[in-house]
This record gives C-alpha cells, sequence and structure tokens, in this order.
C-alpha cells in the first residue's frame, strides 16, 4: 500500500478525522524559525569573493560575501553590527539554496 | 495541363505534404511511441470528417540557410471536423518537419483555424507537440506565439479550447495550453516546463529528469496544470471525445441533451455515509448515486484529490459537480482545492452549465506552509466564483460544514438556489470538540473533573448544535431531506431552475483574488 493509501488521522478545529494525506501534505516543508545569526544563500549560486574574515568585526550595511546567480553578482550585507563566527564557504564554490555561507554574530 | 494532369500532379503533391518530414522521420517518432499529426487527428474526429487546410502554406525565413530547407505545411496540420456530428477546429503540430518548430507561418496557420473556430463558435482542440520557437525565424516566432496566445484568451469562456499534450511543450510555446480550459497529458509523452533540465543544470546546479521535471504525471498530480491524464494516445483521445460529448459547443448553446436513465449504484445511497462522524467515504459513491447510468467524468483526479470535480447528467443533461472528499486530508479546504473548484465554477458559469455541489467538510487545512502560501487569498477564490456564477446552483450538506467552509462551500449567503441538506448535517461554527475547547473553557477548568466535564460539554454542543435544524430555523437550509429522496430532488430543483436568469450589477469584470 503506497505512503498515500494509508489511512491517517487529521485533527482540524478540535476533532479527530481518520482520512489519508495527500503527497503534498506528506512532504510538506515543516516551519522552523530562522535563525538571524545564520546568513543563509536565498538563490543557487557560486561564491564570487568573500570579503570578511574569521573574526573580523563587521558594521551593518557592509558587504561581507559576492555570490553570482542568474548571471548577475549579488551582494550579500551585514545585517546587523557583529562579528564574523565562521565562514563555510569558499571561493568558486557552488551552493544550493538555503545554504549555510557565514555564521554571524551581534556585538554586545 | 490537362485537367486529368493537374488533378494528378495536385495529388501528388498532397502526397507530399502528408508525407510531412519524410519516412526517416516519421519513423523516429513512432518508435517514441507516438503517433504521427495526421494519425493524431483521424483518430480523434469522426471517420471521413477532417478537411485539412493550408497544406501549402511555406516558410517565411531566410536566414541560416532556411531559404533552401522545405518544409511540408511549415509543421502544423489544420483543419475542421465532426466529433460525435459536433463540427470542432483541430489543429496538430508536426513534429516530424523541423521538430514542429513553430515560425511565423506556422503560427498563422494555427491563428487562421483559430480565428474560425471564434467566428463560427465551435470547439478548437490544439495537439501540441513541438520543440519550440524556431531560433533561426527569430523574432517572428514570438510575433507568432504573441498571436496565439491572444486569441486563446480572447475566445476564453466563449469557445471551448482544449490542449493535448503529444510532445515536448517547452518554454513560452506551454502558455497556450494554460490559457485553455483543459490539458491533456500522457504518460511518457508529455513534457511541459518553461526552462529544462539543461538550463536548470547549469545555471542554478539542480539535477532533474525531464520526465520528473515535467512529465506527465508531474503535472496532473503536483503542479495542477493538466486536468486528464492517460497512459496512451489511444485512451486519451477517448477521454477527449467524452469530455466533448458533456460540454456546450459555444456559450450560447447547452450541451447536448441525451436520454435520461437511472442510477445503477451497487450500494444504497443511505448506507454509504458510516455512522461514525470521524470515518471516511468515498464522495463520488454518492454522485455515482444520484447521476444518469451512475456516470461521472471526474476532472484533475490527481490534483488536489480533497475535492471532486467533474461532470455528470441529470436527466439527460449535463451538471457540474463540485465536492468535498472525506477520504483525502478529510475534505478540508486549502490552495490547491479553492484553486482547482473556483476554476471549475467558472467554467460551468460561462457555458451555462449548472452545479450541484455535495458538502462534507470541517474546514481549512492548518500549517504554517498553507498561510504562508497564501489560504487566505487562494481560498478566496471558490467564494469569488460560487458568488460571482449566476447559473442554477444546487446544495447538498451531506456531513459537516463548518465554519468559513460552511460559507464558501454555495451557502444561501452566496447567494444558492435550493439548500438541502442530510439529517447528518452538521452545520456549526467549529466541530463540537473544538468548540467546547472555548466555549466552555472556564467550566471544564473549574470542573471537580475537568475531562467528564469536556466530554459531558462536548455532547451538549452537539446535540445543541450540530445539526441540520438550527441552520433550517433561520431558513438558511430549505429542506431537510432523506437520503434516498437525493436525486428526485435534484432533479426536480435542477428542473425548476431551468430558465434562471439574474443580471449581475453592469461592471467591465469583478477583481478576482487571480
Amino acid at each position: 500500500m503506497s505512503e498515500q493509501e494509508k489511512e491517517q488521522v487529521i485533527v482540524i478545529g478540535g476533532s479527530e478525522y481518520v482520512t489519508t494525506y495527500t503527497k503534498k501534505f506528506i512532504n510538506r516543508k515543516v516551519w522552523t524559525d530562522p535563525n538571524p545569526n545564520n546568513v543563509v544563500s536565498y538563490i543557487p549560486g557560486t561564491i564570487l569573493e568573500i570579503k570578511v574574515e574569521e573574526g573580523q568585526q563587521v558594521e551593518e550595511g557592509e558587504v561581507i560575501l559576492i555570490l553570482e546567480a542568474m548571471k548577475m553578482s549579488n551582494s550579500v550585507e551585514m545585517p546587523f553590527d557583529g562579528k564574523v563566527v565562521k565562514i563555510n564557504v569558499v571561493k568558486g564554490q557552488k551552493i544550493p539554496k538555503d545554504y549555510l555561507m557565514i555564521e554571524i554574530e551581534p556585538t554586545n | 495541363m490537362s485537367l486529368k494532369r493537374s488533378i494528378l500532379d495536385l495529388r501528388k503533391r498532397k502526397d507530399e505534404v502528408r508525407l510531412g518530414g519524410g519516412d526517416k522521420a516519421i519513423e523516429k517518432q513512432v518508435a517514441q511511441g507516438k503517433m504521427t499529426a495526421r494519425q493524431r487527428i483521424i483518430s480523434i474526429v469522426d471517420e471521413g470528417s477532417f478537411h485539412e487546410y493550408d497544406m501549402f502554406v511555406e516558410h517565411v525565413g531566410t536566414d541560416f540557410n532556411m531559404g533552401n530547407k522545405v518544409l511540408a505545411g511549415d509543421g502544423v496540420v489544420i483543419g475542421t471536423g465532426t466529433i460525435d456530428g459536433s463540427p470542432i477546429c483541430i489543429y496538430a503540430q508536426d513534429f516530424t518537419v523541423e521538430g514542429g518548430s513553430l515560425g511565423l507561418m506556422h503560427a498563422r496557420k494555427i491563428t487562421k483555424i483559430m480565428d474560425h473556430a471564434l467566428k463560427m463558435r465551435m470547439p478548437l482542440i490544439g495537439i501540441n507537440d513541438s520543440g519550440g520557437a524556431r531560433i533561426q525565424e527569430g523574432v517572428n516566432s514570438l510575433a507568432g506565439y504573441g498571436e496565439i496566445f491572444f486569441r486563446n484568451t480572447l475566445s476564453s469562456g466563449v469557445i471551448p479550447q482544449i490542449s493535448v499534450i503529444l510532445g515536448p511543450c517547452a518554454g513560452g510555446a506551454v502558455y497556450s495550453p494554460a490559457l485553455t480550459d483543459f490539458v491533456f497529458v500522457v504518460e511518457n509523452i508529455s513534457k511541459m516546463f518553461i526552462t529544462g533540465p539543461a538550463v536548470i543544470k547549469s545555471v542554478l546546479g539542480e539535477d532533474i529528469t525531464m520526465e520528473a521535471l515535467g512529465g506527465a504525471r508531474v503535472h496532473a498530480e503536483t503542479t495542477g496544470n493538466a486536468h486528464f491524464y492517460a497512459l496512451s494516445e489511444n485512451e486519451c483521445f477517448d477521454q477527449i471525445k467524452t469530455l466533448i460529448s458533456y460540454i456546450p459547443r459555444s456559450n450560447s448553446q447547452k450541451a447536448t441533451k441525451i436520454e435520461p436513465r437511472e442510477p445503477k449504484f451497487k450500494t444504497k445511497i443511505e448506507n454509504i455515509v458510516p455512522a461514525d462522524a470521524r470515518m471516511p467515504y468515498d464522495i463520488r459513491d454518492i454522485i455515482r448515486s444520484v447521476t444518469d447510468g451512475s456516470e461521472f467524468f471526474e476532472i484533475m483526479e490527481l490534483f488536489a484529490a480533497n475535492i471532486v470535480i467533474g461532470f455528470g447528467r441529470m436527466n439527460g443533461e449535463t451538471v457540474g459537480f463540485v465536492a468535498n472528499q472525506p477520504m483525502v486530508l478529510a475534505g478540508v479546504l486549502d490552495c490547491d482545492s479553492s484553486d482547482k473548484a473556483a476554476r471549475f465554477i467558472r467554467y460551468c458559469d460561462a457555458f451555462n452549465i449548472p452545479i450541484v455541489t455535495l458538502e462534507d467538510m470541517p474546514g481549512y487545512l492548518p500549517g504554517v506552509d498553507q498561510e504562508h502560501a497564501g489560504v487566505i487569498r487562494h481560498g478566496a477564490k471558490i467564494l469569488y466564483a460560487y458568488s460571482e456564477a449566476t447559473v442554477p446552483k444546487i446544495t447538498v450538506i451531506i456531513r459537516k460544514a463548518y465554519g468559513g467552509g460552511y460559507i464558501a462551500m454555495n451557502s444561501r449567503h452566496l447567494r444558492a438556489d435550493f439548500v438541502f441538506a442530510w439529517p447528518t448535517a452538521e452545520i456549526a461554527v467549529m466541530g463540537p470538540e473544538g468548540a467546547a475547547n472555548i466555549v466552555f473553557r472556564k467550566e471544564i477548568a473549574e470542573a471537580a473533573d475537568p475531562e467528564s466535564m469536556r466530554q459531558q460539554k462536548i455532547q451538549e454542543y452537539k446535540d445543541k448544535f450540530a445539526n441540520p435544524f438550527v441552520a433550517a430555523s433561520r431558513g438558511y437550509i430549505d429542506e431537510v431531506i432523506e437520503p434516498q429522496e437525493t436525486r428526485n430532488i435534484l432533479l426536480h430543483a435542477l428542473q425548476v431552475s431551468a430558465n434562471k436568469d439574474i443580471q449581475s450589477p453592469v461592471k467591465k469584470h469583478g477583481i478576482p483574488p487571480f
């Protein structure tokens, strides 16, 4: 019996119902709170240039990384005043979407 | 030249054109399990009814050595014929000729037959099997596509437009099927996508096969771009003929009426719904218990299966059915199902087909992915479609009708003409468990035994509200009926609504939550 044909239980408005799930429902993306200290790629592409080093203090708005995607170069900026904790990529690396490129932390 | 010689010459020319891209190209096509363009047309239309036009049209490309090439009919076959005696316009792209690529004259042939279909008010069937734009003709190919898309839109809601994807249909070309009413796909043969796997791999680094990206199953199940899915071209053609038999030729006509028949479903209608309100059943069993001959032609069976849409006949006339499916996700409404139902409702409204709604839904599907996907504006589509429709609208509430979904599924408030309810109907703001938790929160918290107090309150709520009579007391329900009366009551309601004539306030058009 396929995954979809299995009988499951779903709770709607506090009441339980016996039914089957759809493929989309089974494969749905489960929500996780985004971590503001994770600089994550929003599009697949190639790392063109890394402008910072681990341990470096960076101000809000400074460009920390340049990502080439869709034939355009995209500048990734520092979202707040802080420090670069860890760099997980190297120049020339091809990365997918949602890849954790740089880890930062705020200064205070 | 004598007449006799001219005729022989003419026949020779036509035979040459009919060879398309030549024997070798035809062999290649057949080897892939695909039929040729003309074979496909002949399989769909009534025997001997096909007349082809523009056989001798020549392409206009001169760049890239195209001037030396002879392309039979510029890669597309157009003509008129009949299906079951009903006239239709049909075109089929010929993959054996330059990959079926679209050049200016190829497009002009298609637009000629599209103009004809609109003028003469008859259905248009387009068989897509093309490599895409003919790059050698540059912007002329784009112009060709533009002219086709515009006409798809102009004819939308006036004549039925059907797209059959029997080969690749990629890039810009894929927008023509997207604009038509019904899209047919065939396993292993249909391929639809905007950017193909090769480009996706080079630009984004994502690896995927053509079949997994835009094959028939993907569109029938996941994207919702396809309405009918078949395992072979012949099965597909049968589906097309069945669809044509259900729908009218144009928006100024009604669909063909046939001899009325009694349903012959094996289970009695009163035995279909389980006594336990938690347990599911197949809503299509109820549909088949009321339609003529128990026949139901389902549309988009694999996509958003928590709602069921399709055509059936009542008293020999075509009726559109929209029904929640308790067997899948408890029949909830969500983004995809609202989309699916709304477009079908608008189709029925455009083509004078009455709509029967069978309701059994517990509410909207909860979840962050639903909310972030816009269940609000997608859910609004079904409200908009029902409110806007002026064809006879009849609802039968089978079991659950909770909250916003009660309103959305063609309630009296959206100007349904008749709303009936079975005795098992539960029309309430929410289910007993959820309601008890909110309304009686204080009593439950302060009770000596909260759990038994909770059960008591749930039962109280059930007895008082989980029935059709509260709604009936306000006239929101026209009649509470016994299950075995359903077919006769629907027949009567459809009969008395046959001459419905209402006007909407004058406006160019509304602004639906697209």
